[in-house]
């Protein structure tokens, strides 16, 4: 059922707090926005998109990170993704974006993470993303998803 | 083909979903990277793997697998397992390794997923 843009109640926040090593936070919010959205009556393809993007954000922290959080904003045109952790931050931005470079410890490899595809995955999947870092305070991550062309069409 | 096929093919034991084995199984995605799972398990989707923790359950729930084949008779713990009966996926286990059950799923005309080309 296509739902009315006018009759969904705008800007709605989700915040997830992200803890060191807090290794499961990052699937569990990925499954409760997914929940959230397919509610709100967004298509697939978005939520899939939407999913990844905080899957993969919310891992980084946890990975590299003391400690984090994640927000996804919710707006009748479009979908924030952020991220805001104090950690090592990001020396080399262009580096970390290629795919197959990682940093991530042994421990989280054995996970099945750390194959360096993290952020290359956040970028493939927003609209939009930005970067700001300061090594040695941490990094933020903001990854933007556009509504239009039937978003909130089910599919 | 539906999730009773796979059981049998594979001669997997069930750990959760004895009642969801007549779920259709579209697709068939094998890998032990996360990223690679998120990008790639489309909705129906039956993901084979040889890691056995939660997150193979959250990701096999948010990107709507229809189930999960753990290899080489590895069973999660019960945490785990109960995780994806919460979460409604069915998951086997099989004592054939990855590349044979890729191989007795394929002859049984069962294909992979497309590189998704977002």
């Amino acid at each position: 059922m296509p739902v009315d843009p006018l009759q969904y109640t705008p800007k709605i926040t989700l915040e997830f707090k992200i803890g060191e090593k807090d290794f499961y936070m990052a699937g569990e919010s990925a499954s409760r926005t997914k929940r959230t959205l397919q509610q709100l009556g967004l298509n697939q393809e978005v939520i899939k998109r939407v999913a990844i993007i905080i899957y993969e954000a919310a891992m980084n922290v946890t990975i590299h990170a003391t400690k984090g959080v994640l927000k996804i904003l919710i707006d009748p045109n479009e979908i924030d993704v952020i991220t805001e952790d104090e950690g090592p931050g990001i020396p080399d931005i262009d580096l970390a974006m290629q795919e197959g470079y990682s940093t991530a410890p042994y421990e989280v490899r054995e996970m099945g993470f750390g194959a360096g595809m993290g952020l290359p995955n956040i970028k493939q999947n927003s609209d939009e993303l930005h970067i700001e870092t300061k090594v040695g305070v941490g990094t933020t991550v903001k990854a933007k998803v556009y509504l239009k062309e039937g978003g909130f069409t089910s599919a | 083909m539906k999730l009773l096929d796979v059981k049998n093919i594979l001669n997997a034991k069930v750990l959760f979903g004895e009642h969801l084995l007549n779920t259709e199984v579209k697709r068939v995605f094998a890998s032990d990277l996360i990223s690679e799972m998120l990008i790639n398990v489309t909705p129906g989707t039956l993901l084979i793997t040889s890691l056995t923790n939660a997150h193979v359950i959250h990701t096999a729930q948010v990107m709507d697998a229809s189930g999960v084949v753990f290899v080489g008779g590895k069973t999660p713990d019960q945490e785990v397992i109960k995780n994806g009966s919460m979460s409604n996926i069915p998951l086997f286990s099989t004592e054939y390794l990855i590349f044979d059950c890729c191989g007795l799923l394929f002859q049984s005309g069962l294909k992979g997923n497309k590189k998704d080309k977002h």
